[in-house]
Parts: structure tokens; sequence; C-alpha cells
């Protein structure tokens, strides 16, 4: 496959949600292998950017195109890895780490009939996010850090070409995010491409290639990850708290 | 067990077995996509068909199915295009569907508010061989929907985002969970009654979290639950002569009561444990980190 066959295309995309228009054609390309950051400040249409991608939201201009098909007709989403907001993955009925994980491989198997290496694989996934020890628990009981390693196990676990992430470290302890930014690393160095949404670069900044900031639903900045204002600590965990500046200014991106 | 020589009360017991397993089986994918008073709605809805069977002189059961299974996919509808009137368009599907059922059946020549009775709460004496038949088809169907597609539905009804970048197509499941749970109405409603459904689908899932850790085990204890009162709770109402769906309804919300008082134990028990297996997890044993230095100590 050539090198720079993109892997996520949006050209021109339009969306609204309700009668407020919330992506004012946006233009992104990711191309393979790369890791590529989606900035922005709350409101920017970052989130709404990636349901877009997905087919979540729907696009009302503009085209949307996965490994190069048509997102209408796009079938191999065993290739798409899909880490969701933490808090769109809750449902009412107790389930087990090992069975939400579980629910990741369907797109591997045949009519979602589990064989063994099936079952390997969701070992294997836990272990990669060190919950394996924690299979058999109910994610009602995990933290948050520890509920955002298991979506993040869901979506390895089909063994994607594509990570797609939604603010992967938001509300995750400082061990999670370790964890978080090791799985990923090891992701990268296997080839992943992987686009995430990013409130800040935070302790993944040194594994992102490029950056694309959006505002009030367009492109503001797309290049290489723009340098945090200020002087900030450079260790992980460290609470980029801004008491003085305006919301917009929070990601120290935009100025 | 001199219940079992009258053939009526065989059949009655045919379908209240079925009716246990059916209405939690469907029922905890209701309660998962947290829309636990769907089966509610459905059952108003169904009372049209109720009517409309009469009126017309066909089988109520399936005239029944027919409309809540219209209805039910009208529901979805709603929920994806309706978004903010939602709610309101709900409402007027629900007591339309009852309005239309009460008026069908008294313009209709042999029914009467007796008969349409014997629909909303549930009757032993008046499941007839045709019901049986018509109940094994619609009871095979759920089976078949909420056991063999078990993964899909769960995935589905857990995090739909999600099982829309699996590839699953999450419309046509959406759809599918709203009919198999119209035709569990119909299944039921002859024995536990079309306003008394909803419990006997929501009820012994609750019952069951009390007990379970896991999804697979919830849905077990769910499914032996409702069975062990949809087919006490008929065997009840024949000898006190008080009405099944009623006793089963309370019959389910007594074992909910029960589970819950000896879950307590259980629930403190696992909760001990998990502080004890997590290193730090005891509050009174972690180390307190010492407050983060001021910008120039980390600076300097």
């Amino acid at each position: 496959m050539e090198t720079t066959e993109p892997v996520i295309s949006l050209r021109g995309v339009r969306a609204d949600l309700g009668a407020r228009p919330v992506l004012r054609g946006i233009d992104l390309t990711v191309r393979r292998g790369e890791v590529v950051a989606l900035l922005g400040a709350n409101g920017s249409g970052k989130s709404t950017a990636i349901r877009a991608l997905i087919g979540q939201v729907p696009v009302t201009d503009g085209t949307v195109e996965l490994f190069g098909t048509p997102r209408r007709a796009f079938r191999d989403w065993a290739r798409v890895g899909y880490v969701p907001q933490r808090t769109t993955a809750a449902g009412g009925v107790p389930a087990t780490v090992a069975e939400i994980v579980s629910s990741g491989r369907i797109a591997r198997t045949r009519f979602g009939l589990f064989r063994r290496d099936d079952r390997d694989a969701v070992r294997h996934a836990l272990e990669q996010v060190g919950m394996a020890d924690r299979a058999k628990d109910a994610v009602t009981a995990l933290s948050g850090g520890q509920h955002q390693r298991v979506l993040i196990a869901r979506a390895l676990v089909a063994r994607p070409e594509l990570l797609i992430m939604d603010e992967p470290m938001a509300g995750v302890d400082l061990a999670s995010q370790e964890v978080l930014a090791r799985t990923l690393k090891d992701q990268v160095k296997a080839g992943t491409t992987v686009l995430l949404v990013l409130h800040e670069l935070g302790p993944l900044e040194p594994l992102i290639d490029r950056a694309v900031v959006l505002r009030d639903g367009r492109v503001l900045h797309d290049g290489p990850p723009p340098s945090a204002v200020g002087r900030h600590d450079p260790r992980p965990g460290h609470d980029h708290v801004h008491p003085h500046a305006p919301e917009p200014i929070r990601t120290g991106l935009l100025s | 067990m001199d219940f079992l020589n009258y053939a009526f009360m065989q059949r009655a017991l045919l379908a209240a077995v079925l009716v246990g397993v059916t209405a939690p089986a469907i029922g905890i994918y209701l309660v998962q996509r947290r829309q636990a008073l769907m089966g509610d709605g459905i059952g108003h809805v169904a009372m049209t068909g109720v009517g409309l069977g009469f009126l017309l002189s066909t089988s109520p059961v399936w005239m029944a199915t027919a409309v809540s299974v219209l209805g039910a996919l009208l529901m979805e509808l709603i929920r994806w295009y309706g978004r903010t009137r939602g709610d309101i368009a709900l409402a007027m599907l629900f007591y339309g569907g009852m309005a239309g059922g009460v008026m069908f059946i008294n313009i209709a020549p042999t029914g009467s508010n007796a008969n349409l009775m014997t629909y909303l709460f549930g009757s032993l004496s008046t499941v007839s061989q045709s019901d049986v038949l018509a109940i094994c088809l619609l009871a095979a169907f759920v089976v078949l929907v909420t056991l063999v597609l078990r993964r899909q539905m769960f995935a589905v009804n857990q995090d739909e985002e999600f099982a829309r970048v699996l590839g699953l197509p999450v419309r046509a499941l959406n759809l599918l969970t709203a009919v198999t749970a119209a035709v569990t109405v119909t299944v039921a409603m002859r024995v536990v009654g079309l306003l008394l459904v909803s419990a006997l689908m929501v009820v012994p899932v609750a019952a069951a979290q009390q007990l379970a850790r896991s999804f697979a085990a919830t849905f077990a204890i769910a499914v032996a639950i409702g069975v062990t009162v949809t087919v006490s709770g008929t065997i009840t109402s024949f000898y006190q002569d008080v009405p099944p769906g009623a006793t089963i309804v309370l019959l389910t919300i007594a074992a909910f009561a029960a589970l819950t008082v000896l879950a307590a134990p259980l629930a403190r028990r696992r909760a001990r444990a998990a502080t004890a297996a997590e290193p730090g997890g005891d509050p009174a044993q972690c180390v307190i980190p010492v407050a983060r230095g001021t910008a120039e100590e980390i600076n300097a």
C-alpha cells in the first residue's frame, strides 16, 4: 500500500446540531502513520468533527472518506478503533470489563460468533492497558481512569490500523495517564494512524506529528503542534490551570 | 398437582413459562438502553390492536402483534426525527392507542369492556388453543433475537456511537429491539395483561442486578426470576381465585425486595475485598503526596 494514501479525508464538511451550525466547512487529511491532534476550545466543533467522521452526526455538505472510500460505502470497520468520550458509554445494566472489551471484537467475527483467537485478543487487549486482573469486575466499580483504559482496550481488541479517540485524557488520574501514553506510544511505533481530540497536548505532546486547531467550526491552524504559551511544568500530570485566562485561551494554542 | 388436570391450566402454564423467559430477555436490553418504560408504551398501543381484533372478528393476539409492531416502529422513528418534540408525539401515540382500543371494542358487536379487562390485566381461563400456538411462535422469535444476536444487541444498546464504528447496522438493530419488545408484549398479554407486562420486563432485571456483576449473569438470573414468578403466580391465581397478572407482578416486586435485602451483605463483602486487593485503596493507609512547589521552585 502506498504510504501517502489518506486514511481520513474530510473536505468542506458542514454539520448542524439542531439549528446551530457547528462545522462550517472543515478540511482535514490524516495520512497513514500520522498522529494528529484535534485541538480547540469547548464548542469549537472538535468532537462534532469526529462524530461526523464516524457517521454519528449527519453531514449537511462536503465529503467524508475513510481509507479512500466514501464513508457511506465504507464497510471495513475492523480497520478502525474508536474511543468515545467516556460519558457516552454507560448502559443501565451491569457489565464486566471483559464483556465491554469483547464487544469491540465483533467487527472481526463472523455474525458475532467468538472463537479462541477472539478470546485471546480480549485478554491481550486487557494486558496492554494493565487491566487483565480486573477482567471479571463490573465496570461501574472502576475509577474514571480505569474505565478509560477499558474503553481503549475495547478499541484495540480488533487490532485497528486507525485509532480515533475523543478526549482520552479527560478526567483521568496520573497512573492511568501514564498507561494510556505508553499504550498509545506502542501503537504509534507499530504504525497505527491516530486522530485524537485533546483539550491540551499534555503528556502526549512528544507523540504528536501535527495539530489541527478548530475555532467556531473552522480550521484555524494546521501544522506542527504549537508550543504552549508561558512556562509550563513539563512533567506529565501537571495541571494546566490558568485562572486569569478566559476560556478560549485555555489551550494556550490560540494566541 | 391437580391443577394440571385442567386443559386451560396447561395452556396458561405454558404461556406463563414463555412470558417468564421472553419478558426479562428483551427487557434487559430496554433497561440497558435506559428505555425501561418502552414496554408500557407498547402495551398501550397494543390495546388498539385488541379492539380492532374484536371489531374485525380476527384473532386479537395477531391483530395486537401487528398494531404494536407498527407502534414500536413509529416510536423508534419519532426517537430519530422528533428530538425535542419526541416525548409529546410519544404521549399522543400511547393515549391515542389506549383510546382507540376502548372505542373499537365498544363498537364491535362481540366485544365488551369485560373482554377488554381480560386483555388489560390477564386471565387464565381465556387462553385458547390458537392463542397458545401464536404465543409459542412469537416467543420463539423473541428467544432467537435475544440469544442469537446477543453480542450485537449488547453492543448497540450499551454504546450506540461505538456500535456504529463496529460497522453494526445500528438503525436496523434499534428497530429490531423495538419490534422484539412489541412481540413480547403480545406474548405476555393473555396471562399478565397489557398494562402489567412492562413490570415483567423491568423488575426481574432490576432484581437480578442486586446479585450480578456481569451482563450474562444478570440475563440468566432475570430469566430465572421471570419463570419462577410467572409459574408460581399462575398456580396461586388458580387456587386463590385472584387475577394472575396482579399476582405475578406483586410476586416479582416481592422477589426484588427479598434479593435487595439478601444482597446488601454481599455488596459489603465485595466492597471490602476490592479495597483490600487495591494497594493504597484504604484511605487510612495511603501516602499523601507532598504539596507541589511554587513555579519558581519548579523552574529553578
